[in-house]
């Protein structure tokens, strides 16, 4: 039967990277909870058998449940009834799976209900739902808002909605509204303490929030009369039993037609506060934005892995001029290309998920009351720059790189691609939003940029070129280290320039980065299993060569006086 | 109100994707290139249990199996799910055994853990095909049977209401507990494995499924006690071992025919004791069975 888990060995590779040691030991408190709960793991090997046990299930419905939905679900999407959202029927059967199953709450504590799960076998889930169907995964996933609601919300708050979810109720982030959309310090919502109830109260209306009518829901709204800035932000929790929001409006858009994306009015709704006031902004949905960007990063590898398959499937299956057209070369280029780029993707996502879990780990462990050492102070400093540093990278490269997949899978389908019986056409347009949504590609390199021009991202390739690789494979090695070396020259070429033109080449150098840091990824997962990904670390060296030498000529030329070229009049 | 359930389930090879190796060149099963399933039916059996156990609390649920030691996996498969517990027969006095030695494996099983409120399996496996076990266990304890069970409506005052699937339609029926019932392949299809409950059993197996080399988690065994799955031989269920597997079975498989059903007609046939002795009549007059 197929599995969307057993069917990628890739997945399981990175189950098993030297670093997960260290990711499992911390996120398992060091297996404190192993007398305590009967499913939780007794050590190393057999917390990898658990994430592996429920991967399978998870694969199991990917296969079974939602992909055979995926087509109903785009077709009949959610709709509005008196003021609440109605789900499309099958996403109902979806997410009763999903309860009966227990994979709500997946990344919680356990004395929450929680699974435990750290970052990487959670993006491992999250990757799985959204190739059977990413507008699914966009309402499972945001389960992820219960971590902020842990990092930041009182230990009443934890035990009151935790466990909720965990349970299978939805969650949503309320930010976005008319006039606050990448620029969310201009929000306008606003919260007034009720002095006779106690609590606070909103007002005002949320635009483009993804599964807006869940049940609890994390809202930013101004707390501070008078303020127009970041700092007069708050977060709140609203919880859909007390009432006091409607759904005025479910967008309709060009995908993922199955997440509604709802227009909320909040009429003197009783909301309470998370952590402080005025941190709502700077400190809390910074942290929740960074999981929602690793969480588009999964759905995009998920959907990338998706349209390749419905490629490959097709160019073995079609026949032109006599011979399957797998077999010209304008095809399998296409689909070797495909391939490493999903390839390199997923291996920085892991990465990036190790890097994320690392940090998440000790800091846990210091909120939970332990001392850490020096060395692991050192440690959680190390890879909280990191995280970072990647997240970034991470989300953007993956969301165009499956925005090209999706391209090329119509591509390889040639006139029938375009025929909306095909998947592949409803990969295109439900890919379209990963590089917009959580941050568009423009601001993913806006927060990349600073690790670029200090020399984070460099370091950090040195340090990988001091890995060993397998004696086939050094060749290819020593082509990535020539793009290191060439990277560091671009770099230091363009320390003194304006900041008006640092910013008009940020994309350029954003991109070679991607190249360098994902060829020398691929290198080393290559290095140990060469049968997963020899070909595609080949493929994506070249791939990267040729990308880096094309932004390479395009920042060589550049000068101050071409901007006025390009400045819109 | 609390209920105790059995549910019998069968670990059957996969028939239903069959590849080019699923026959041996003798024409039997190559059990060896089919995967090891639980045979659907039983599953939806499963299901219905556990919904009585979603409605009742405190209702307990048990899985009897009988086949090889690997057939642990079917228990397991039913933990994973909701079951409470489960009894693996294995024995190599039970191998080889027809509907009639198998029902009198199972009845006797469940004399021994005690009649329940509820026997239930599927209709069939897709193995035999026979749809006889079912009715036979509810033969050997004496107990009412409905078979092409669809859904359990509710059970109440000691009686369960039950809607089959019958020729042409649906019918609704009252039968009192104790009640062997067998589900129909129309019924709810059963839900998906646990996360919780699959890391809490994964290595829940009976003595004979593990290795006779020492491992790891062995120690596991005597700090939770809920790893250790039943096993029963022969002996353990007091049985008669002339009446189990091989030995008990008067079944034996002369040749195996390829046959294409033709006739378009059915005869329906009342429960009196005339129809059916004027059924047995046909059947040896025709040849079908004697």
């Amino acid at each position: 039967m197929a599995n969307y888990y057993t069917d990628h060995p890739e997945l399981e590779f990175y189950l098993n990277h030297p670093l997960m040691k260290r990711v499992v030991e911390l996120r398992e408190h060091f297996y404190e909870d192993k007398d305590k709960f009967d499913d939780a793991p007794v050590d190393y090997e057999d917390c990898i058998e658990n994430y592996k046990r429920v991967l399978e299930i998870m694969g199991d419905l990917a296969a079974n449940v939602f992909a055979p939905n995926s087509e109903a679900v785009d077709l009949e999407g959610p709709h509005l009834e008196n003021g609440r959202m109605i789900y499309a029927s099958k996403t109902f059967e979806n997410l009763d799976a999903i309860r009966k199953a227990g994979l709500s709450g997946v990344a919680q504590a356990r004395r929450y209900g929680g699974l435990n799960f750290p970052n990487v076998p959670f993006s491992m889930l999250s990757e799985i739902v959204s190739a059977a169907d990413s507008s699914f995964q966009n309402i499972w996933s945001l389960q992820s808002c219960a971590d902020t609601l842990y990092e930041f919300g009182s230990e009443e708050q934890r035990q009151r909605y935790i466990p909720r979810v965990c349970a299978g109720e939805t969650m949503s982030m309320d930010l976005t509204e008319p006039d606050a959309g990448s620029d969310l310090q201009r929000v306008m919502l606003k919260a007034t303490y009720d002095e006779a109830e106690g609590c606070w109260r909103l007002n005002g209306v949320k635009r483009f929030i993804t599964n807006g009518d869940s049940d609890v829901h994390l809202v930013l709204a101004r707390s501070e009369e008078g303020t127009t800035d970041g700092r007069g932000l708050s977060m709140f929790i609203y919880d859909k039993r007390s009432g006091g929001v409607d759904v005025r409006h479910i967008e309709h858009k060009l995908g993922i037609h199955g997440s509604p994306t709802c227009e909320l009015v909040f009429k003197n709704a009783k909301a309470e506060l998370v952590g402080s006031t005025r941190l709502g902004l700077i400190k809390y949905v910074m942290a929740l934005m960074n999981g929602a960007r690793l969480g588009i990063a999964a759905q995009s590898v998920g959907l990338s892995q998706e349209a390749y398959n419905e490629a490959l499937a097709y160019a073995r299956e079609r026949a032109q001029f006599g011979k399957k057209i797998i077999d010209f070369p304008a095809v399998y280029d296409i689909l070797a290309t495909m391939k490493a780029k999903l390839d390199a993707g997923r291996s920085l996502l892991y990465q990036t998920a190790r890097y994320v879990d690392i940090y998440k780990g000790l800091e846990d462990l210091q909120r939970c009351g332990r001392e850490l050492s020096a060395e692991e102070k050192q440690e959680m400093k190390k890879y909280s720059r990191l995280a970072d540093a990647f997240t970034p990278l991470c989300k953007g490269m993956n969301s165009e790189y499956c925005n090209q997949n999706a391209y090329d899978a119509i591509s390889v389908h040639g006139g029938s691609g375009f025929i909306m019986e095909y998947k592949c056409q409803r990969l295109y347009r439900d890919a379209r939003i990963f590089s917009i949504y959580e941050g568009t590609t423009q601001l993913q390199v806006v927060a990349a940029i600073r690790y670029i021009t200090n020399g984070t991202y460099l370091n950090i390739m040195k340090e990988m070129l001091e890995d060993e690789v397998s004696a086939e494979l050094q060749p290819l090695k020593e082509r990535a280290a020539a793009l290191v070396a060439k990277y560091e020259t671009v770099l230091a070429g363009i320390a003194g320039e304006s900041q008006e033109k640092q910013d008009f080449i940020a994309r350029h150098l954003y991109e070679m980065t991607g190249d360098i840091i994902m060829s020398l990824l691929i290198l080393r997962d290559a290095s140990v299993r060469a049968d997963l990904f020899a070909r595609s670390a080949h493929v994506y060296v070249r791939l990267a060569e040729a990308d880096f030498a094309k932004h390479e000529a395009f920042i060589a030329t550049v000068k101050e006086e071409d901007l006025e070229n390009y400045r819109a009049e | 109100m609390e209920y105790k359930i059995i549910v019998l389930a069968k670990q059957v090879p996969d028939t239903r994707n069959v590849g080019k190796d699923a026959m041996t060149e003798a024409g039997t099963v190559n059990r060896a290139a089919l995967p090891a399933i639980f045979n659907p039916d039983d599953l939806l059996a499963l299901e219905q249990a556990l919904q009585i156990k979603d409605q009742n609390p405190g209702t307990k649920v048990g899985v009897l199996t009988m086949g090889p030691p690997r057939a642990g996996e079917i228990i397991r498969q039913g933990l994973y799910r909701g079951a409470d517990t489960g009894w693996l027969l294995t024995d190599r006095l039970f191998a080889g055994a027809d509907t009639l030695a198998t029902s009198y494996a199972l009845a006797t099983a469940i004399k021994k853990i005690g009649v329940p409120d509820i026997i239930i399996g599927g209709r069939q496996a897709i193995d035999g095909d026979t749809a006889q076990v079912g009715p036979q266990v509810a033969q050997k304890l004496g107990l009412t049977q409905v078979t092409y069970a669809e859904e359990i409506l509710k059970i109440e005052d000691g009686k369960a209401t039950i809607r089959r699937h019958i020729d042409g339609g649906v019918e609704t029926v009252v039968a009192p507990l104790p009640l062997v019932i067998t589900v129909n392949g129309s019924a709810t299809p059963c839900r998906p494995c646990n996360a919780k409950l699959v890391m809490k059993y994964k290595r829940a197996t009976c003595p004979a499924e593990r290795p006779a080399e020492p491992g790891q988690y062995d120690y596991l065994y005597e700090q939770k006690p809920y790893l250790n799955l039943t096993q029963w031989s022969v002996a353990d269920v007091d049985g008669d071992p002339q009446q189990c597997g091989n030995a008990g079975s008067p079944t034996k498989v002369k040749a195996v025919q390829n046959i294409v059903f033709q006739a378009k007609e059915s005869k329906t046939l009342s429960g009196s004791d005339a129809d059916v002795e004027g059924l047995i009549q046909e059947l040896l007059n025709e040849k079908i069975i004697g």
